[in-house]
């Protein structure tokens, strides 16, 4: 496929092409990247939804359900599943989709399953693209479905303008041990599953987390949801509607938004950096030089780092 | 481009049983490739559908219902109409030997039956897939 088709069938709304395209994003494609930057203009207006949560909490389930509901206002719905790639072999087996079957050939969503290919926050590290070539293509909402998270994935809150927080009951007094790390970035809190036994317990163990917060403006809300048979998937919308409101209202809406630019331009200058190092490292021997001068202790690390971005500054100027 | 092979393994039609579309996904994934997997009872339009989203390089279809002969033409039809044409499809399952070369007329490119090596279908998508 051309350069030319996939711009031309991104703006007539292809899927094939932006399938196509967000593979090249994935492999740091030149062409794709170009693509992108033409196209710029048109992004920033989709919402963004982050769903994140413990492995198992229905975070596939809550995602398909919500993006039901809003097909039914006819909003166009894109989702991001993201689960972890294996560091051994580079491989994934990708699952998210078997939860989401019939919004397969539902012509307003557009579903793209992506590995982690060794992001560590939760995300993929092309998460970005991905996100940018289904804004382009115009869908209102854009779900961002994260591998499922321990204490420090928080990837997401810097990506997403919503973050709902899927929990389950029965995870007991592990939510006490995680509330410093994921449980801060919760712009929402869905208990799934809650015909279990539990359920209160967890909802107040919740809202007890919530009470030491001091944000006076805007409290997370915190709801008992069943997603496999839809019970407080409405409720959740509307949660998730009112956010956004508050966030617009207040100006962190676009505080939000700046800072994950600023997320995002930083990460991109790290991974050139990088880049340049070890296309430094292919081409010639200074790293390695290096390595063996701190190893002979006749230098140290932070002097080393320091050579090495002289080094890759002057081959520039 | 430096990226890893992306197959869906999809299991169309009624037949309950994924336990070989697992153990084919599993060893793909030890191969170092992304598999997309759908679960059971799809039709050929989703399975299509989500290869299109998925921007996968290969199909890998398991019946053991006896209804091969219809649903894997199906999909490389509806893949077709839907610009997939350089997507690679394969098959396994329980399917007849009888089956097979009409299988492959169809644009099925290879056939595994049951207790074929896994590593004899990796080393296959590995070598046919039709793009960089």
């Amino acid at each position: 496929m051309f350069e030319l088709d996939i711009k031309t069938g991104l703006l007539r709304g292809e899927k094939r092409a932006a399938a196509r395209l967000i593979t090249y994003l994935e492999s740091e494609s030149e062409d794709g990247i170009k693509i992108v930057k033409e196209l710029y203009h048109l992004t920033g207006r989709s919402r963004i939804i982050g769903i994140t949560g413990p492995p198992g909490a229905g975070k596939s389930t809550v995602t398909d359900k919500l993006a039901k509901h809003i097909r039914k206002t006819g909003k166009k719905v894109a989702i991001i599943a993201i689960d972890p790639t294996s560091p051994f072999s580079g491989g994934a087996i990708l699952g998210d989709r078997i939860r989401m079957t019939d919004l397969s050939t539902d012509e307003g969503v557009f579903i793209r399953s992506m590995g982690t290919r060794g992001a560590l926050g939760g995300l993929s590290k092309s998460v970005h693209g991905a996100v940018k070539v289904m804004d382009i293509m115009g869908y209102d909402y854009i779900f961002i479905e994260t591998v499922g998270v321990g204490q420090s994935e928080i990837d997401i809150v810097k990506v997403a303008d919503t973050v709902v927080m899927v929990m389950v009951p029965g995870l007991g007094d592990d939510i006490q041990a995680i509330k410093a790390g994921i449980m801060e970035i919760g712009d929402i809190f869905a208990v799934n599953k809650s015909d279990r036994d539990g359920a209160e317990r967890t909802v107040t163990e919740i809202e007890m987390m919530l009470d030491l917060n001091d944000d006076d403006n805007y409290r997370p809300p915190v709801k008992n949801i069943i997603a496999i048979n839809n019970i407080g998937i409405e409720e959740l919308y509307k949660d998730i509607e009112d956010h956004h409101i508050y966030m617009k209202k207040t100006g962190k809406y676009e505080e939000r938004r700046k800072k994950a630019i600023e997320e995002e331009i930083l990460g991109i200058f790290k991974e050139n950096l990088i880049g340049k190092v070890i296309k430094l490292q292919r081409s010639t021997d200074y790293v390695s030089v290096l390595i063996m001068e701190v190893y002979n202790k006749t230098k140290d690390t932070y002097s080393a780092a320091i050579e090495l971005s002289d080094i890759i500054n002057n081959k520039e100027g | 481009m430096n990226r890893p092979i992306r197959v869906l393994v999809a299991k169309p039609g009624l037949d309950g049983h994924d336990r070989g579309a697992k153990v084919v996904a599993r060893a793909l994934r030890d191969a170092g490739m992304e598999v997309i997997y759908t679960g059971l009872r799809q039709t050929p339009e989703q399975i299509a559908e989500a290869a299109i989203q998925e921007d996968v390089d290969c199909v890998a279809l398991s019946v053991l219902s006896g209804a091969h002969n219809h649903l894997f033409p199906k999909i490389v039809n509806l893949l077709r109409d839907k610009g997939g044409d350089d997507i690679l499809v394969v098959g396994g399952g329980v399917i007849p030997e009888e089956d097979i070369p009409g299988l492959k007329d169809a644009g099925i490119a290879a056939v595994f039956t049951p207790g074929t090596p896994t590593g004899i279908a990796i080393d296959f998508i590995k070598q046919n897939i039709k793009r960089a």
